[in-house]
């Protein structure tokens, strides 16, 4: 009995995988949203001279790196489902956000951390506030060197969001799992899942590096 | 104008300023020279709180600068810096750079924060690169801009750290002019600074400073002819043998 390959089942389907296309982005999407936000709170707060607010963005980023990211998903999912009510869509979202929210603090740390210490001393000089120093003349620096970084924890975040599908939230890996059960075309099912998802990261790769191009060029 | 009172200051174990007292009227201006180390630096500083102090007190401009109640960047807006290293913002144009901080601290309209920064890049000679980025720009054309930028806030004490020492022998000529302009229009400046022949020719104090400490505060005719300190006597016999 030797395994005979039948595409059909992926000619036949084609509109599961791209709801789970979708569905995959739009996770990614909306985790990104919250992610960069809570990295730039978290980033900045490594670096603040408050030593209880560096304590407690200390505390979140090294628990997010100690923690595999699929028992945060399982432990929000549990807790935000028993108090909260909020079903695995949103349950993903906040967890991938957290997640990788802790890996943009540390990216925008370093970004900062790279400016000279002689901008803010400037900015501070002229009357500024350190709030407003932070904001209208570190981060745009800081945002420019951390670009390439931040493209690669965006790619790493589509790939991260294939976990969602342990505590059932949809997304591509989920509809392709049980397309898979139904069909027992496992093997033609994964194969056109992991070149999906490389066209996802690889497209995207490719749009940061215009981005980068282009914005390399206007550089100062 | 400003009034430094007993001021102390260390960096760990390091006392780096020790028992300072100076008073600086309106419209003087100031050189402070010394060795390598002195404080010079930090002392300047501390008087617009870039560094803080052990004990002591700092008075500008009847603000007490290190006072906790003190509004310190209101008080800076009254005080400007300008650094050895130009410290601009690259993402910004030289114009962008003057106009930043009056827009956003002092809330001034942007058409009228920027024709006033015109105004100031052209008397420094800029005229013609407002909408150059930093790095398109001779250092001695960067420290123009730095000290367009700080101008910029009005202010009435500006305060300057070595800010010829990071450029080539020909540009420091134009930034030293700009200094000279400020001072014969009345500005209250201290100027650290290794440029002796320029301290003698404007400033109407010398104060020289080794270890932490001021050593001898002197007019220039009599500081770099008959130095009262023996530490001053050594210092001026080796800049001025180089
Ligand atoms: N941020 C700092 N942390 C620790 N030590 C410092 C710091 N800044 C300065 N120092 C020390 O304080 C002393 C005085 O430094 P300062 O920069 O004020 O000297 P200076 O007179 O300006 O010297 P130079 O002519 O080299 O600029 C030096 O021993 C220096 O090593
Ligand atoms: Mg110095």
């Amino acid at each position: 009995m030797k395994y005979q390959l039948d595409w059909s089942v992926i000619t036949n389907n084609l509109d599961i995988f791209f709801k789970g296309i979708y569905l995959t982005l739009e996770i990614s999407a909306l985790s990104l949203l919250f992610a960069i936000p809570i990295g730039i709170v978290f980033g900045v707060g490594r670096i603040s001279k408050n030593p209880i607010i560096r304590f407690i963005s200390s505390v979140y980023v090294e628990v997010m790196r100690g923690v595999p990211l699929l028992v945060i998903l399982i432990w929000i999912h549990l807790v935000l489902g028993q108090f909260l009510k909020l079903g695995a869509f949103w349950g993903s979202i906040i967890s991938l956000a957290i997640f990788s929210g802790s890996f943009i603090a540390e990216i925008v740390r370093g970004g900062i951390q790279s400016l000279p210490k002689g901008q803010m001393e400037a900015a501070r000089s002229s009357g500024m506030s350190n709030y407003q120093a932070m904001r209208l003349i570190i981060l745009p620096q800081a945002f420019r060197k951390t670009l390439p970084p931040m493209a690669s924890q965006f790619i790493i975040l589509i790939k991260d969001s294939s976990l969602v599908s342990t505590i059932s939230a949809v997304d591509l890996t989920l509809k392709a799992t049980n397309l898979a059960a139904l069909s027992y075309r496992y093997i033609e099912i994964w194969s056109f899942v992991a070149l999906l998802y490389f066209t996802m990261t690889f497209t995207l790769s490719l749009i940061i590096r215009q981005f980068e191009k282009r914005w390399l060029k206007s550089e100062y | 104008m400003i009034s430094i009172k007993d001021v102390n200051k260390s960096f760990g174990t390091n006392q780096v300023l020790v028992d300072i007292n100076l008073e600086i009227k309106k419209s003087n201006v100031i050189a402070l020279i010394g060795p390598s180390g002195a404080g010079k630096s930090t002392l300047i500083r501390v008087i617009n709180a870039l560094e803080e102090i052990d004990s002591g007190e700092i008075i500008v401009d009847g603000t007490s600068i290190h006072d906790k109640k003190t509004d310190i960047n209101k008080a800076r807006t009254n005080i400007g810096f300008v650094f050895q290293s130009f410290n601009l913002y690259p993402f910004l144009t030289a114009l962008e750079n003057v106009t930043i901080a009056p827009i956003k601290v002092k809330g001034i309209p942007k058409s009228a924060a920027e024709k006033m920064g015109k105004e100031l890049l052209s008397s420094l000679g800029l005229a013609d690169k407002m909408n150059v980025h930093p790095s398109h720009l001779s250092g001695g054309q960067q420290q123009r801009v730095a000290i367009a930028r700080a101008l910029a806030m009005d202010p009435q004490i500006m305060l300057f750290d070595e800010p010829t020492s990071a450029l080539d022998p020909e540009m420091i000529k134009e930034v030293l002019d700009a200094i000279r302009k400020l001072a014969k229009e009345g500005m209250t400046m201290i100027v650290v600074t290794h440029e002796m022949g320029f301290a003698r020719e404007i400033c109407d104090n010398i104060v020289f400073m080794a270890e932490g400490r001021v050593v001898e505060v002197n007019p220039p005719d009599i500081f770099f002819t008959n130095p009262e300190s023996e530490r001053a006597q050594i210092f001026l016999s080796k800049v001025l043998n180089h």
